[in-house]
């Protein structure tokens, strides 16, 4: 059959299975638009940026496990595309994206709306191909997909010449190449089975085991892998940002997040442990602080399917490249039954002792929004966030139920990516519940997708966590840099009600806990467009605990009056030595403003 | 600083464009400084073998070989350190060669089993081929003539024996 280069792309994704495609048109995809025109099964969702279009491709890539699909023009249209495919580079997500280039015969001659968009991702993206003949396209399309999402996947993108589109040639989705051949890409994703067996005596040797579980578990599909490996060896859980619903965050093994604004107990843990089960986990910095002084003097065990993962920062005593879930599917064939342990009750004690907190003293807190949103949600919605506050609030008091849950831009920390990846979510899933937590700062960075969400009908609810300030840099300017508030004021922000409205969605205003069900109970009674409601919160609320970047377990930092409680060592006497008194600790909180305390200590 | 290491890793890559910006990229943004590398295509025309030479501890080595081989079109990555190779440069020199001098010169060059490959009444420009010391050596010694211009290929490897890349 006689077909254009565009006709030819359109085959080749609805062979892969593409079903969305998020896209912006212009002048070099004209031919790709047209051919679309007329073709079935593939909805092509116009955004308003397209930044906006990588981000929900992100987020339908996040929720889905497929490959999430985005389609801008040249230049400007593929720059555009830069901060979510960069995102979706550093959290590892599948994507790919298409953009058009100008044709071959003016490339490198600075034509109209040129952009050497190969040369411009070649750092953010697993890959990337410029298609310089028509013949190349069916091959260049399923090599993109396959790279995208095997091994440890990533964003790959696909730039394509005006002529190419427009070239004809003869060709049958049915020559769409099955079986990819990369010669020099091949993924090991069976772990090696003497490593295995050395991880299991590892374990079976340890008396105060952690599991650090990350993206990796949940790219993989390995939650019912961790859990049993948890269970079976009783052996407690913490999750880091990516790595959230990982395991289920209400099972009894679950100590939630660690690292920076992780829980003081899932810090404690790691800190004491003498066995560090790092399972597709990257010891990022916001994780480990200070590298040297991270699990000091523990074992690590470290899963990852990147070689390159392996000893980056932290060398393992145990390295085994694969994927996780077949890895831990063949070491739980090893692994022997632990019984709980001493260990355990230590970290429940810390967990009992130093718990997440927040006043309950009338005013309106993000923490109370955030477990009112998953309360009335049963847990069960998609949240995806965007950065700051917020994002750590949201780390902190959304229990994950399940993978694929949660969406959230952790390494590249992308202010915007919220909304747009709630749109990507919600694509993917018209039933279920997708609530986007939001700031007032970063909402106003990708708020123009309100229109996308308003025009498709989706009902995303966006909690905006308003505090009239950039909040995590407030917090950064109060306690490292002397109180002195530079450029973070957002006094200035539209009205988010009349936004939402200015959009055709509907705005809600809380402003006091008891407003906060209704509001809720109201927007998600709403089905057919979005709603944001505009939480207003006190402005100098901070985050905690926080452990200051760079440092260590010790420099923890905690509400006013918990500072006593903090950074206890294994072994030290004096953790054992608090009254029962100290136990009650929310009572404690609620007495207290909660006022974080002032200066820097260097 | 800790004392750093001298490294010499060839990479197989797959002979597109692009694929050199790839790796010098690659290098340039994980802040590895590369000391000198040599592209050129391999007895297989589809197939381009790259020789870089680069200092680091056994931690940064491992990271750039690593990442060097998770780009998708580089086909395998072999570091020389502890394999027995022949090690080769070659440098053209240019070098004054005043009708007084020429004689010295020479005898220099066939010390070293350089050539002359071309002269005019003032210079001299040699070619020498060998190992980075020997070509550190010719270049000491020539410099009292004075070098006009000299140029360099950077090392390229080659494992000892049966065993190839």
């Amino acid at each position: 059959m006689r077909m254009s280069g565009a006709q030819i792309m359109l085959e080749c994704l609805r062979q892969e299975g593409v079903r969305h495609v998020f896209g912006y048109p212009g002048g070099a995809v004209l031919p790709i638009y047209d051919a679309l025109y007329d073709f079935e099964g593939i909805e092509h969702i116009l955004v308003r940026h397209e930044q906006g279009a990588s981000h929900m491709a992100d987020g339908y890539a996040r929720v889905t496990g497929q490959v999430g699909v985005c389609l801008v023009t040249s230049g400007p249209g593929a720059t555009n595309l830069v901060t979510g495919i960069a995102t979706a580079y550093m959290d590892s997500i599948p994507i790919v994206a298409i953009t058009g280039q100008v044709r071959t015969s003016v490339i490198g001659k600075d034509a109209f709306q040129e952009a050497d968009i190969t040369g411009i991702t070649m750092p953010v993206t697993k890959h990337n191909y410029l298609i310089k003949d028509v013949a190349d396209v069916p091959r260049t399309l399923a090599e993109a997909f396959y790279i995208a999402r095997s091994g440890r996947p990533g964003p790959v993108l696909v730039d394509l010449p005006l002529d190419i589109t427009l070239a004809e040639m003869e060709w049958e989705p049915a020559l769409y190449p099955r079986n990819v051949d990369v010669p020099a890409y091949r993924p090991t994703t069976r772990g090696h089975e003497m490593q295995i067996r050395k991880a299991a005596r590892a374990i079976a040797e340890a008396s105060r085991p952690v599991l650090y579980v990350g993206g990796g578990a949940v790219a993989s599909g390995a939650q019912p892998e961790v859990t049993e490996l948890a269970e079976r060896t009783n052996t407690l859980v913490t999750t880091t940002l990516l790595g959230k619903g990982a395991i289920d965050e209400t099972h009894r093994l679950s100590i939630g997040m660690l690292g920076m604004h992780g829980t003081a107990y899932a810090n404690h843990a790691v800190n004491n442990c003498d066995l560090l089960i790092a399972v597709g986990a990257r010891f990022d910095d916001r994780v480990t602080g200070k590298v040297d002084k991270f699990a000091e003097g523990a074992k690590v065990i470290h899963i990852d399917i990147d070689p390159a993962e392996i000893s980056k920062v932290r060398v393992p005593d145990v390295p085994i490249v694969g994927d996780v879930k077949t890895v831990l599917t063949d070491l739980l064939k090893w692994v022997e039954p632990r019984p709980w342990s001493e260990w355990n009750d230590q970290i429940v004690d810390w967990r009992t002792r130093f718990p997440l907190v927040y006043p309950r003293d009338g005013k309106l807190y993000a923490e109370y929004v955030i477990e009112q949103l998953g309360e009335a949600t049963d847990w069960n919605a998609i949240m995806t966030t965007d950065v700051g506050q917020h994002q750590m609030w949201a780390a902190q008091y959304f229990r994950c139920r399940h993978p694929r849950q949660w969406a959230t831009s952790g390494g590249l920390g992308t202010m915007g990516y919220g909304l747009p990846a709630a749109i990507g979510a919600q694509i993917a899933f018209p039933d279920k519940r997708v609530l986007c937590l939001s700031g007032d700062g970063s909402f106003q960075m990708c708020s123009q997708e309100l229109m996308t969400a308003a025009v498709y009908g989706l009902p995303i609810i966006s909690a905006i966590i308003n505090n009239r300030s950039l909040g995590m840099v407030r917090q950064w300017q109060e306690l490292f840099y002397h109180q002195r508030y530079s450029q973070v004021n957002l006094q200035a922000s539209p009205d988010f009600v009349k936004l939402a409205e200015a959009y055709g969605g509907v705005g809600l205003r809380v402003h006091r806990p008891e407003d906060v069900r209704p509001a809720i109970e109201e927007a998600l009674s709403v089905r057919d467009r979005p709603i944001v409601i505009d939480c207003v919160i006190p402005t100098e609320e901070n985050v905690y605990p926080m452990i200051p970047s760079g440092q260590t377990v010790d420099q923890m930092r905690v509400r006013e009056n918990l500072e006593e409680l903090k950074a206890p060592v294994h072994g030290d006497a004096e953790i054992w030595s608090f009254s029962d008194e100290d136990r009650v600790l929310t009572d404690y909180i609620e007495t207290t403003q909660g006022t974080p305390e002032p200066g820097h200590e260097e | 600083m800790a004392q750093l290491q001298q490294h010499v890793i060839t990479a197989l890559v797959e002979n597109h464009p692009g694929v050199l910006a790839r790796v010098s990229g690659l290098f340039s943004r994980r802040g590895y400084n590369i000391e000198s590398l040599t592209v050129s295509v391999t007895e297989n025309p589809s197939i381009s073998r790259m020789t870089l030479v680069v200092g680091g501890d056994h931690l940064v080595l491992e990271q750039i070989t690593k990442q060097l081989h998770k780009l998708i079109e580089v086909i395998r990555v072999v570091d020389y350190t502890d394999t027995p190779a022949v090690e080769r440069e070659l440098a053209l020199i240019k070098v004054n060669a005043e009708p007084r001098d020429r004689g010295e010169i020479m005898q220099i060059v066939e010390i070293f089993r350089a050539r002359i490959i071309d002269i005019s009444d003032k210079t001299f420009v040699l070619e020498v081929t060998g190992g980075t010391e020997k070509l550190d050596k010719i270049r000491d010694l020539l410099s009292s003539y004075g070098i006009r211009e000299m140029v360099r290929t950077g090392v390229i490897a080659m494992a000892r024996g049966a065993r190839t890349a």
